[in-house]
Parts: structure tokens; sequence; C-alpha cells
């Protein structure tokens, strides 16, 4: 600590001293200390060790073709052009359309429209909300788990539909290609949408009462008052949320691995477990990377949206 | 939690009121229905289950399946597995994030802004793009296959979120206490220590609820980095669980019970700041 002080006493003594105390006490704020910059360089080289460097050795793999043994081939743009023909790259592409619009949007609808019910404080508030939060704490795993075993042919899901009169005859869900991602998202939402409601609550709590009762006076009913008047107010909750669940939705993996594995017949193969298949069970490393790429391609411009919205100078 | 003693002054409150308790009831019990049935199947005995059928109501009660699980599902191991690379990850991210949001956040570093930026920037990256590159990296340094490298791995992926709250967080302190402290002589470390870690007390203690449910939920790490059935974390096991006792159903639902009771703990210990921590970068 000594050393740093000194170090700060030559820089404060190297320049003009026009104002003795002010100036002086500026100047002994504004070098950075060795110690300091220390502080700093080790937390980001483990950053950069384990996320920039091999971030940018996806870039690299992705024009070779590789199986981890020996050299790798440089075979240039061959994996992206392999993809346009791949049929499950196609499938796991359209699924990944599905699962942004279906996750994002029925989960977004899901929690604000829980908000809106549970904001204001009254008696069982507190209870419905921790209720519907819970699951949020689940990891998706067991969410998954959790779900395989509702789905199960002779499992609540039937029953209760055929109890409201939908008999659906010990229909396998999860076997299905036709139910079997719709039946994973559902999932998926269950444990989304308390993470939705209380982003959307705490935005509510930052609306101005007023507003909606100046409002009300002027003989605005609920939904103008909703939407012309609570809307425009929760719009950053809304921007970092839609950025959020787009970035969430492109590393969708656990719960769709949990489920179904990306089957039956790749029929719910996501960009991500097709990329974790064929990077690691497939081995083909390249190929995998070239994937990755793809993901990270698709995610960026809702990455620059959350970085622009975060770090926003209030 | 109820806080409203709310007297309605008219009638129609009191209609609304029961109309509003009776949706929620509803909508409430749907939510925490698959929690109560998979927790009925786990108390169930496997004859019964196989002789009256998944969805039927209960015949038996036994706890013989979480002794399954616990013991032959390998449960036990791999939730001892799981809270080391919790506690590890946890105490090592916030602990390196905290020095590196010191500087950037009390000291005047050149382009600290666009650093603090990158670091981000490097959490929101989808983890496949390193999936591949860092199972190389574990074989190359002779760590793959140990949970010192998911550890690792976890720590360097979590750090730039970490540091980028506790970065808002520390320049929310006021100005003066640092002046004060470094007019009485105080070096950056004894700042750093006796001054602002105290004080981030609070946003620390969220962080760390946040982050432990992260690290112990984590699948796609372990998947990576591990190959050993006895290394795997609780996640991980459970998917073995799940596919080697296909039709005992509940084994399963004992297993995931039991890696949900963990977080479940700690959501309702700490729910105040796991709320708080999930806010981060929201209410701005």
């Amino acid at each position: 600590m000594s050393a740093t002080d000194l170090t700060a006493a030559r820089g404060a003594t190297g320049g003009p001293v026009d104002r003795p105390t002010g100036g002086r006490r500026r100047r002994l704020s504004r070098r950075v200390s060795p110690v300091v910059w220390l502080l700093l360089i080790v937390p980001f080289l483990v950053e950069a060790g384990w996320v920039f460097w091999p971030a940018f050795n996806s870039f690299q793999l992705s024009f070779t073709k590789w199986n981890g043994v020996g050299a790798a081939q440089p075979v240039g743009l061959r994996n992206y052009t392999d993809m346009l023909s791949d049929p499950i790259f196609a499938t796991a592409l359209r699924n990944n359309v599905f699962w942004v619009v279906g996750f994002g949007g029925l989960s977004v609808i899901a929690g604000l429209s829980l908000a809106l019910a549970l904001n204001k404080p009254r008696r069982g508030v507190g209870i419905y909300r921790s209720a519907i939060y819970l699951p949020m704490v689940f990891s998706l795993a067991v969410t998954g788990l959790f779900w395989r075993v509702m789905y199960q042919p002779d499992g609540p899901v039937n029953i209760m539909l055929g109890a409201i009169g939908i008999n659906t005859g010990e229909h396998q869900w999860l076997a299905d290609p036709k139910t079997a991602l719709g039946a994973i998202l559902v999932a998926a939402i269950w444990r989304q949408a308390g993470y939705i409601m209380v982003l959307y609550l705490a935005g509510l709590k930052g609306c101005d009462p007023a507003l909606e009762e100046a409002a009300a006076v002027d003989g605005a009913n609920r939904w103008q008052r909703f939407r012309f008047i609570v809307m425009p107010q929760l719009r950053n909750v809304n921007t970092v949320i839609f950025a959020v669940t787009v970035i969430d939705s492109l590393r969708t993996f656990d719960i769709v691995w949990a489920m179904t594995r990306g089957g039956p017949y790749n029929t719910t193969q996501l960009l991500s477990t097709y990329m974790y298949q064929v990077g690691f069970t497939l081995v083909n490393l390249g190929y995998g990377s070239a994937l990755a790429v793809v993901i990270f391609l698709l995610a960026i411009a809702f990455i620059i949206t959350y970085l622009a919205r975060a770090t926003r100078e209030d | 939690m109820a806080a409203a003693v709310v007297v309605p002054t008219r009638r129609r409150r009191h209609g609304k009121d029961w109309a509003f308790h009776l949706v929620m009831s509803v909508v409430t019990l749907l939510w925490v229905m698959p929690l109560v049935f998979v927790a009925v199947v786990a108390l169930r005995s496997f004859d019964d289950i196989s002789f009256n059928g998944l969805g039927s109501l209960p015949h038996s009660f036994t706890l013989e399946a979480f002794g399954t699980a616990w013991n032959q599902g390998n449960i036990a191991g791999a939730l001892g597995n799981s809270i080391v690379v919790t506690t590890a990850t946890v105490i090592a991210v916030l602990f390196l994030a905290s020095l590196a949001a010191f500087a950037l956040s009390r000291y005047p570093i050149p382009y600290g802004r666009a650093i603090l930026l990158v670091m981000l920037a490097g959490n929101l990256l989808p983890p496949q793009i390193l999936l591949i590159p860092v199972s190389q990296i574990c074989e190359l340094l002779g760590i793959y296959d140990t949970l010192f490298a998911l550890v690792v791995v976890q720590v360097g992926f979590g750090l730039g979120f970490f540091t980028f709250v506790l970065y808002g967080f520390m320049r929310s302190l006021p100005v003066e206490m640092f002046e004060a402290a470094k007019i009485d002589g105080a070096g950056d470390l004894r700042i750093y220590a006796t001054i602002v870690m105290p004080l981030c007390r609070p946003a620390l203690a969220a962080l760390a609820a946040l982050e432990s449910t992260w690290v112990f939920n984590d699948l796609l790490w372990a998947l990576t980095v591990l190959r050993t059935d006895t290394k795997f974390p609780i996640t991980a096991a459970l998917l073995n669980l799940q596919g080697g006792y296909t039709s005992q159903w509940n084994v399963v639902a004992a297993g995931s019970l039991i890696a949900a009771i963990p977080t479940a703990i700690v959501f309702f210990a700490f729910q105040k700041h796991f709320v708080s921590g999930l806010l981060v970068g929201v209410s701005k």
C-alpha cells in the first residue's frame, strides 16, 4: 500500500500545482496505481482465457473439418454451404423461430397478465406470487423431468384433458412429432412466466399512479389506461425482456435435452441441441463450430440491444 | 405478505375481490399442480404405479423411491458434487468480479467503460460458441473431467455479468467516503477491503443467491467438461437416473425432487435478495 501512495505522490508532484489543495487531491485520484491495474487485469484475463479466446477459436474451427484427432483440415466455407442443404439444420432453424415466438410471446403474455393482476397489494397476493415464481428456481433439467412425468400416457395431462371432455386416448405427447415441441414449450413457459412477472411487477412499481388516476378522471377506460398510460412507461422493461427472451431462446438447451434430446426423428431439435449433438456426439467439430457461429450471429443484434440498454447513462 | 387491510368502501369491491380470488386460486393450483403431482408419484411404490397407473390416486405411501434414487441412483454423490461446485464458483466469481468492479468504478482506468462493456458482452454470448474450444482447452490443460474445470469455466463465463452489476452498485456509493479514506492514508486494497466490500454486502447477498441457483441448475457446462458419472453434478446425474430407471417413475420423481429442494430452500430463505438480483439491469 505504501508503494501505491508513492506512485500517487510521484504523479502528483509531476505536474504544475496551481491550486495547492484541490488540484493536488484531484491528481491523487487521477493516477491509477499498478495494484489497481492488477485488480482489473486478473479477472479480465480469466474471462479472456475462458470466454474470448474460445469464442475466437470457434470462428477458426468453423472453417475446418476436424474430429479432434490430428490436425484440422481447412475447408473454407464448406461447413456453411453444407448447412444450406442439411435438412436437420433447416428443422432446427424453423423450430428455433417457433421457439422464439412461442416462448417469448406466451411467457410475456402470461407474465404481464399475472403482473397486472397481482400488482396491487391485497390479501393473498404474496402467496399467489410465490407460487407462480417458485418454478423459476428449479433447473430446466428438473422442469423437464417433472413434465416428462406429467406427459406420460397414463399421466395427469391426459387425465385432466379427459376430465374436461377432451379425449386424447392416452396420447404420447413427447413421442408424437406433431406435439413434442409444443409440449416442451408448455413446460418451459411454466418456468419462465414467473420470471417475466417479477420483471413486470418491478416495472409497474416504477409507474406513476397519478398519471393513471388523471386519465381515469378524464374518462379513459381500463384498456385505454393500460394501452396509453401504463404501456409507454414500461418501455424500458419491454426492451430488456425482449432482448433477454431472444438471447435465452437461442441458448435453450437443457429442457429439450432433458425431455426429448431433439427427438423423435429430430423434430424437436433446436440450433443449440443440434450443435451439441454434432459437436459432442458425432464429434464433427468443424461443422459443430459453424453451427455455433450461426447461433452467435443470430444473437448478436439482441446482445447489442441489451448492452445499449444496460449501459445507458441516466 | 398480505399487508392490505383495505376496507372495501363499496359493495362492488366485495364482488370483485371474490372473483379475483377465485381466478387466482385456480391459476395458482394449476401452477403448483406439476409439483404436487410429482411429489405424490415419488411417494408411491413401484407396484402401485404399475398396477393402478401413473395418474391414479395413490394406494401406497413409501419413501423407498427416495432411497433408491439416493443410493443406487448416485444422487447423494451428485448432490455433493453440485454443492462443492456451486460454493466454489459463487465465492470465486464474486471475489474476482468485485475486484474488477472496484478498479473500474473508483479509478479513472483509460477506456474503463469499453472494458466493462466487453466483459458484459462476454457473458451474453451464447455458450454454444464456447463449448467445443472449452472442452479442448480443458483437455490441453489436463483438467478435463474434473470438478475444477467446471468451476473455472463457470467463473470465467459469469464474471462479466457480476462485474457489471457490482460496478453499478459501487458507483452508487458516496464519493466522500473514498476521499476521506484516502486523506486518512488508506491504500487501494485497504479501501477495497474495509470500505467497499462491507458496503456491498446487500448486493453480494443478492448476487450470491442468484448465482448459486444458476450454477446449481447448470447442465450444459457439466456435459461439456465432465465425462465420469461419479463426477456429475445433480442435473446431469438426474438425466442418467432417468435413463437407468426408464419406467420407474417414482424413482425419477424422487430424484428430481431431491434436486429441486436446495434451490427451493435458497429461494425461500433469500426471496427478497433473489428477486432484487433478478431485477438487476431492468429497473434503472
